[in-house]
């Protein structure tokens, strides 16, 4: 008797590494120079899961996306390393969207996958940077969370419980919770493994296909498994049932406003003298935008 | 005056203990209400907070609400979210902030889904002003500014059609208000019917370590190197992090020296650190230094000898004696605003 266990993962742009070229004359990001890699915290949250499969047989762990048809990326990975099952759920209608729409989307992947135990997250994400769409997410599905896991100390698969230490300011704190349940999960307690080169072999080729909307229940009960494991299930809105407006643009109460870049170029260099007026002239500077609170 | 419209904040306790960062936003909610001509009030939602909440009315709160409950003494998501939710449905205020801690951070999000309004992430600063979009027009919306991209951007947020308009705030970041021990405000006790099953998640324990140095979470880091002088002198790095909500840096050497202990150095053999802001005092900015922090998004150093290689990757340069220059940054930074 295995576990149901989903995981979601967001390809993003790497802004850990931000040359002095990733921001262009007009402050907008240039994501054309950035690399885009697996969000770093999403591979501990895949980890995770893993361990959870490893420590009990017959569970299954499923991968999905929101993404642009690039993410496919990702869920190849997510494959490499050992996930079972992957889709990227993609489509104009989602472009746009903030936490809300874009929880709105997960949750409606998650019902489609159904019959789930836990929900893994990252914590955040290092490009939107809100850790937003765990809690949404498991709100949209009606379900309990444990956010910020450095480490699930016990699983009770007859119980159905979880025991999870979640990190908080100074310290952390063990919270016991039934299933279903979903995790945000830190960069603390997992290392991700490496992508298995018999894995990479058999998922190389792997390409993002439409699977047919008769995509049922039957496939989690049954043992043999419906649909290919070679294949990238690709879900449009349709296929995930999602409401239009609640998607994207539209779904999304939040709008942008206005984006500043903050990266100063070196030769940038200014010297200030060392002058209480100065010196205040510099620190004015550094709050007003926004470098110093 | 009534707490519809108002300017909410969500009043995180932590044994009982209001957080600091509570008291921030009801300050900076204070200052938000007399722009908008409107009333604060905040929500307490604890086990034996009477007496706390009292404290709180001397910040200019109109209206504190407060739940007690055994059962609430610590912070878990559903319960809070359904309190949260229940509250804002019923009072209607126009905006509600939550402290961007583990708390706020897991409690506001599920409040935002629920009453599918916006909410916007660690918020730096908050403004109220007029927004246009599809030839609507909208006025005194809150601008919620804050930095995303890995501290690459900063953005400015606005969520003008749905009400109310949320955010959470980072903490240490909004100034605390002069208490008025004379200012009128209640208190009311606020219902909400609570059944076992509200209570999925059980505390089982909850530990607070001694406070290790955080280099890596830190958005402003001061270092000091051989420069500093002493490990008494060292007082002055550590006076300036301070001030300015950092974490304390050092040189290898500083950390030989016997100036300040390992967990500090930052470098090639150290911690490698991002920050927004890192300053060096009294560093040379040898290549091993130079590893572990060239990647900051905005270097300032302080050093004695103009040609020293640190200049060479810095925003800001002090040529000058870290002794005289520091204090004068101190002054500057505590007089603003
Ligand atoms: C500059 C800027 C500022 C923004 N500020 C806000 C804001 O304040 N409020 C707001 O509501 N929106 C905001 N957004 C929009 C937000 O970034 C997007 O909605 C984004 O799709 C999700 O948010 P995140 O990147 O912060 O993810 P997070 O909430 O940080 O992600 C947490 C976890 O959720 C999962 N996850 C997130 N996205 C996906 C996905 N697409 N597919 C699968 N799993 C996923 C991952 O496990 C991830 O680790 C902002 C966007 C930008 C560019
Ligand atoms: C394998 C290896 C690994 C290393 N790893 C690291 C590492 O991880 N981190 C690291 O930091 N170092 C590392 N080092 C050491 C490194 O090479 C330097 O020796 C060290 O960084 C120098 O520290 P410093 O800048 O504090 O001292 P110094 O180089 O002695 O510089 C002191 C500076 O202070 C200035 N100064 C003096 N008085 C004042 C004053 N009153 N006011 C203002 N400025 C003043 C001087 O002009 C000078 O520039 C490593 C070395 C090796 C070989």
């Amino acid at each position: 008797m295995g576990l149901n266990l989903i995981v979601l993962v967001k390809q993003v742009p790497d802004t850990q590494n931000v040359g002095g070229d990733a921001m262009k004359e007009d402050g907008t990001v240039n994501r054309a120079v950035l690399p885009a890699i697996f969000n770093p915290e999403d591979l501990h949250a895949l980890e995770a899961a893993l361990k959870v499969k490893d420590a009990n047989p017959g569970s299954k762990v499923h991968v999905i996306t929101m993404g642009p048809p690039s993410a496919v990326q990702v869920l190849k990975d997510s494959l490499y390393r050992g996930a079972d099952f992957v889709a990227l759920i993609s489509d104009r209608k989602f472009a746009g969207a903030d936490t809300l729409a874009t929880s709105y989307a997960l949750k409606c992947a998650i019902e489609k996958i159904g019959n789930y135990d836990i929900v893994f997250c990252g914590r955040q994400a290092i490009d939107g940077d809100t850790a937003q769409v765990g809690p949404q997410t498991a709100e949209k599905l009606g379900i309990n969370q444990i956010t910020n896991v450095s480490k699930i100390e016990e699983i009770d698969i007859k119980k159905r419980e979880i025991q999870a230490r979640r990190s908080i300011e100074g310290g952390y704190e063990i919270i016991k919770a039934s299933f279903p349940i979903l995790l945000t999960v830190t960069d603390e307690g997992y290392f991700p493994r490496p992508p298995s080169v018999i894995r990479i072999m058999t998922y190389k080729n792997a390409s993002a296909e439409m699977t047919e909307a008769g995509y049922d229940e039957s496939y989690i009960d049954s043992s043999i498994d419906r649909i290919s494991e070679t294949a990238i299930n690709l879900w449009d809105i349709n296929a995930i049932s999602a409401e239009v407006e609640n998607c994207g643009l539209a779904g999304s109460p939040t709008k942008v406003k206005k984006i500043e870049s903050v990266i100063l170029k070196s030769e940038d260099i200014k010297m200030v003298e060392n002058t209480e007026d100065s010196i205040t002239g510099m620190v004015h500077e550094l709050i007003s935008d926004h470098t110093l609170g | 005056m009534s707490s519809n419209n108002s300017v909410m904040v969500f009043i995180q306790q932590d044994d009982a203990k209001v957080a600091d960062v509570s008291i921030e936003l009801l300050s900076k909610a204070r200052d938000l209400a007399d722009q908008l001509k409107t009333s604060v009030s905040g929500v307490l939602i604890g086990s034996g907070i009477k007496g706390e909440a009292e404290k709180l009315i001397q910040y200019g709160v109109d209206e504190v609400f407060i739940i007690e409950d055994t059962r609430l003494g610590d912070y878990t998501p559903m319960p809070y979210t359904k309190i949260m939710v229940e509250i804002i449905k019923k009072m209607k205020p126009q905006i509600v902030l939550y402290g961007a801690t583990t708390t706020g951070r897991d409690v506001g999000p599920r409040v935002a889904s629920n009453l599918k309004v916006g909410l916007t992430a660690d918020c730096t600063s908050l403004e109220i002003g007029d927004y246009s979009s599809k030839e609507v027009d909208y006025s005194n919306i809150l601008y919620q500014i804050r930095p995303a991209f890995g501290g690459n951007i900063v953005a400015t947020i606005v969520s003008p059609e749905k009400k109310p308009q949320m955010a959470t705030v980072r903490e240490g970041v909004m100034k605390v208000g002069t208490p008025d021990s004379k200012y009128k405000g209640k208190i009311t006790n606020f219902e909400v019917a609570l059944s076992d099953s509200d209570f999925p998640s059980v505390v089982i324990k909850k530990i607070k370590e001694e406070k290790l140095v955080d280099l890596k979470g830190a958005q402003v880091i001061v270092s000091g190197g051989v420069g500093v002088g002493s490990k008494e002198n060292f007082g002055l790095i550590l006076k300036l992090a301070h001030t300015l909500g950092g974490e304390v840096g050092a040189s290898r050497a500083a950390v030989d020296a016997g100036f300040v202990s390992k967990e500090h150095q930052v470098g090639q053999t150290g911690t490698t650190v991002r920050p927004k802001l890192y300053i060096a005092c009294g560093i040379s900015g040898s290549i091993q230094h130079r590893a572990g922090m060239d990647e900051s998004a905005r270097i300032i150093a302080i050093n004695t000898d103009h040609e020293a290689p640190i200049f060479q990757i810095s925003n800001y340069g002090i040529v000058g004696d870290l002794n005289d220059v520091i204090p004068k940054f101190i002054k500057a930074f505590k007089a603003k605003g």
